[in-house]
């Protein structure tokens, strides 16, 4: 099996566990341990990408810019990517970022929307950035579509296309079929993004693997929105374990997951209801804090919100339809809002 | 077209012009006896009676067509991001600018949230606001697909000059759920001072009441909240509003109530002009 190349991204899909709360200390800290590990790729950014410092999406409470700038400059051999999300962020916040140092974007819209993204690969391409698309809540589009996506991507100059399971809600058949699909329609790259909400992480990256992923993620401990994703100490473990040679250090990011991240966590991330639920209904990830939020405030159950937003087929930076849906739950259980 | 045609105002329609012989607007308009053209903009000119244009087509074409409409003394109403002239939403300040040659209507999201803003800022001062403008993706066009820049910045800055926000931020959803969604709007309003809750959300209330009498679908979705959040300004009450827009069901179907919100706008700012000259008119007289 090919090497594929390995993005961690605990410093951006991570920011949502730990509310946005990242100092310029422990992004440096993080970087320097990736990249000594050989870690080929590092995303930082807020985790809704660019400029997704927001109420919707929650503040950040240090300057993403000045979490870029730490991060380039510690990096020695890794790349340095953010996460890009038309809408929340502009051209404006992607030149800034390119300017701050970043090489690779990663543009991520909603699975059907690929349309939106011209625009932004092209400006990408212009500043000498490698690029990436992110075709968020895969799950939700049959393969078919997801390749008509991907080559309107690969038409506007992405380098690779990633087939992202937002709500952690694939299991091993359906990543099979979407990333073959996109291997068939690309003559790019193709890349995986896993969430553990059935407990899938690890079993559904190396399944893409198998269909000729050359692109994975893994964040460290699993630090990611949600159930977290597939952790990269892990991920790298298993991959020695089938004799598929990184070059990354086992040893340095078992160190760095305990010692710098887990002591970060609110709470170790399991698969409790409320993430199991929201992988179930197949809701976004980045939506529990909210949903927990919501939840309380309005005297409703956190399932009973994931069951609903997934019914409504809610997409990725839809935060306000959780009120709505808790206010509409609190009404007809006669809770007074 | 529709709106004009159904109802009994100040304006009559005198054209219907497009690029495209071929277009389904202009054959919809053919069949309602109407005048067209696909000559776009010079059979307008060709009509020294027309008084009001309505321009839907781009914010690059306005830009070539604002000039001549103006050197014509025809009053544009700009449907287009091209924001040549003022910002205008019918609750908030179409009265001040009734002698303007150029308004411009913002964007569905600016129609459907700015006034929301207003409403809270006119009680107490927004300091911080958000909107979230969501519309299904079917009833999202190319143009602002190639252009999501331009809808956001457009947008918050309506939200600054019309809303009062001492700081605002826009963000557009695309959703493609089937069947499709109704546009949703949510503002979030971040206040510092203390406030008296119950004169916002009335206030919010009343604004919304008169925005459904030229847009009959838009209603609020429950009473505006306040919700304590952690902000870049401490932990400080959020005014949330939620607002939902139903089209008409006109032309495009209902569910693209973005549409129909800003064909219903101009509708309004075209009669509430119309009936400003034609009483202009009887003083002279």
């Amino acid at each position: 099996m090919k090497i594929p190349r390995l993005t961690d991204t605990t410093l951006r899909d991570g920011d949502h566990a730990v509310s946005h709360s990242y100092t310029p200390e422990q992004v440096r800290a993080i970087v320097k341990d990736l990249d000594e590990a050989g870690v080929p790729v590092i995303e930082v950014s807020h985790g809704s990408g660019l400029n997704g410092s927001t109420i919707q999406q929650g503040f950040s409470i240090h300057s993403e810019y000045d979490l870029i700038k730490v991060a380039v400059e510690t990096a020695k051999q890794a790349k340095i990517a953010s996460l890009f999300v038309p809408g929340i962020g502009t051209s404006k916040e992607l030149r800034e970022a390119a300017e701050l140092g970043i090489s690779v974007l990663r543009i991520a819209v909603h699975c059907t929307e690929a349309d939106v993204t011209e625009q932004y690969f092209r400006l990408a391409k212009e500043l000498g950035l490698e690029t990436v698309g992110f075709l968020m809540m895969s799950h939700t589009q049959p393969a078919s579509v997801l390749a008509e996506q991907a080559k309107l991507m690969e038409s506007y100059g992405a380098d690779c296309v990633y087939v992202v399971d937002s709500a952690g809600a694939l299991v091993q058949s359906g990543v099979r079929e979407r990333v073959s699909a996109l291997k068939e329609a690309l003559s790019i790259q193709v890349g995986f993004h896993a969430h553990n909400n059935l407990g899938l992480a690890i079993g559904n990256t190396i399944t893409a693997l198998e269909a000729g992923a050359d692109q994975i993620d893994g964040t460290l401990r699993g630090l990611g929105a949600g159930a977290g994703n597939a952790p990269t100490e892990v991920l790298v473990a298993v991959l020695n374990k089938m004799n598929i040679e990184t070059g990354i250090n086992l040893a340095i990011l078992m160190d760095a997951a305990e010692e710098k991240i887990a002591p970060l966590m609110q709470s170790p991330i399991v698969i409790d209801r409320g993430n199991l639920s929201s992988g179930y209904a197949g809701v976004y990830n980045s939506f529990l804090l909210h949903v927990k939020h919501a939840a309380e405030k309005f005297g409703v159950g956190v399932s009973e919100i994931m069951q609903e937003l997934g019914k409504r087929q809610a997409v990725a930076g839809q935060e306000d339809w959780i009120l709505d849906v808790a206010v509409e739950l609190a009404e007809k259980k006669g809770i007074k809002v | 077209m529709y709106k004009i045609l159904k109802n009994d105002g100040n304006m009559e329609l005198a054209l219907v012009t497009g690029i495209d012989s071929n277009s389904e607007g202009l054959a919809r308009a053919r069949e309602k006896g109407i005048a067209t053209s696909h000559h776009g903009i010079e059979a307008i000119l060709e009509d020294s009676e027309i008084k009001i244009v309505f321009d839907a087509t781009s914010a690059k074409a306005h830009k070539l067509n604002a000039p001549v409409l103006r050197e014509q003394g025809k009053v544009a109403v700009d449907m287009t991001p091209a924001a040549i002239g003022p910002f205008v939403v019918p609750t908030v300040n179409l009265h001040d600018h009734l002698e303007a040659m150029n308004v411009n209507l913002i964007s569905c999201g600016g129609q459907a949230t700015t006034p929301l803003v207003h409403a809270v800022n006119r009680i107490v001062q927004v300091h911080y606001a958000e909107v979230i403008a969501t519309a299904a993706s079917l009833s999202i066009g190319p143009g602002t697909r190639q252009n999501v820049d331009e809808f956001v910045r457009t947008t918050a800055n309506a939200v600054q000059q019309i809303g009062g926000a001492s700081i605002a931020r826009a963000i557009p959803v695309f959703n493609p759920a089937e069947p499709p969604i109704n546009m949703t709007n949510s503002v979030y309003a971040v206040i510092k001072e203390e406030f008296d809750e119950a004169a916002v959300i009335e206030s919010v209330q009343s604004i919304a009441a008169e925005i459904s009498s030229y847009v009959p679908g838009y209603r609020l979705k429950g009473a505006p909240f306040v919700d304590y959040r952690e902000t870049p300004w401490g932990r400080l009450p959020t005014v949330v509003i939620m607002n939902e827009v139903i089209g008409a069901g006109d032309f495009f179907p209902t569910y693209a109530g973005n549409l129909d919100i800003m064909t219903a706008s101009a509708y309004r700012v075209g009669d509430v002009y119309a009936g400003h000259y034609l009483s202009a008119k009887e003083v002279t007289r």
